[in-house]
């Protein structure tokens, strides 16, 4: 059993944060609060990754997930006037439940039963690469710098398409 | 210090709310937070593994790295997928995926 400090405290606060969050995402009736939901849900995984020593991943899970992603979802949730859909917010509710049941059943034997080799640490390396190496390594010739930049094409042409789609056609 | 089986014990349940909600769903908006779900577990999941491999120690930062290119492919498919919801909210008048049906033989 792990000790009570202030890791394995923030941790279970973060687990509550994301799994009630996203509990609250797939249940709600009116999708104006799922999108508050899923705020909660991902502010509680860019705790996770500050727990896992990725400070600058968490600051940019924030800023695009909770700043970006989910006020394009709130604005698409206005947009298309989700919120007067709220009777029958489920198809195939028992199969679907039935099928996430099974899937989690077998993810959890997968990580708590070590069926090839225990393959699970309990305890993380110390030293961990920061935020300067990994700026360093996105522009660096033998680093990632060719991902890097078939990452930018892609965003470009995510936002054109994005652009050309929810356009008007008058306009 | 958190074992690892823990962290991918809350990442599978949050994969696993996500596909629920990916599957049960009606409206399409939903189903995309759902998919926003279902990312934010294996983001968790490349995290965790990366920061308790012993990789970490040295120069590689593939786990990290991949994770960033996974917040910018998830950031480009919420911006896609969201305008593909307005254009076919825009026609048909629905955000229900089952009525978007005109492809349908």
């Amino acid at each position: 059993m792990i000790e009570l400090n202030a890791i394995s405290i923030g941790f279970f606060v973060f687990s509550i944060f994301t799994l009630g969050g996203a509990f609250g995402v797939v249940t709600t009736h009116n999708l104006f609060r799922g999108t508050i939901w899923l705020m909660v849900s991902l502010f509680g995984v860019a705790g996770f990754m500050v727990l896992l020593s990725a400070p600058f991943l968490a600051a940019v899970q924030i800023l695009v997930y909770i700043g970006a992603i989910a006020i394009l979802i709130t604005f698409a949730v206005m947009l298309t006037r989700s919120v007067t859909h709220l009777e029958n917010r489920y198809i195939r509710t028992i199969p679907s439940f039935v099928a996430s049941l099974v899937l989690f059943i077998i993810l959890i034997a997968g990580v708590t039963i070590p069926v090839f080799g225990d393959i699970s640490p309990d305890t993380a390396p110390v030293v961990v690469k920061t935020t300067r190496d990994f700026g360093l390594a996105l522009v660096s010739e033998n680093g990632y710098v060719v991902p890097f930049m078939l990452a930018s094409l892609l965003l470009t042409a995510a936002m054109i398409g994005a652009i050309y789609i929810a356009r008007d056609e008058e306009v | 210090m958190i074992p690892l089986w823990m962290y991918l014990a809350v990442s599978a349940g949050l994969f696993c709310i996500g596909v629920f909600g990916v599957l049960a769903r009606r409206n399409g908006v939903a189903i995309l937070m759902a998919v926003e779900l279902m990312l934010n577990a294996v983001n968790i999941n490349l995290v965790a593994i990366w920061r308790y491999s012993e990789t970490s120690t040295d120069l590689l930062l593939n786990g990290y790295v991949f994770t960033s290119f996974t917040l910018i492919v998830a950031a480009a498919e919420a911006a896609v997928g969201l305008a593909i919801v307005i254009s076919v909210y825009r026609n048909r008048r629905s955000v229900i995926p089952e009525e978007a049906d005109t492809l349908k033989g």
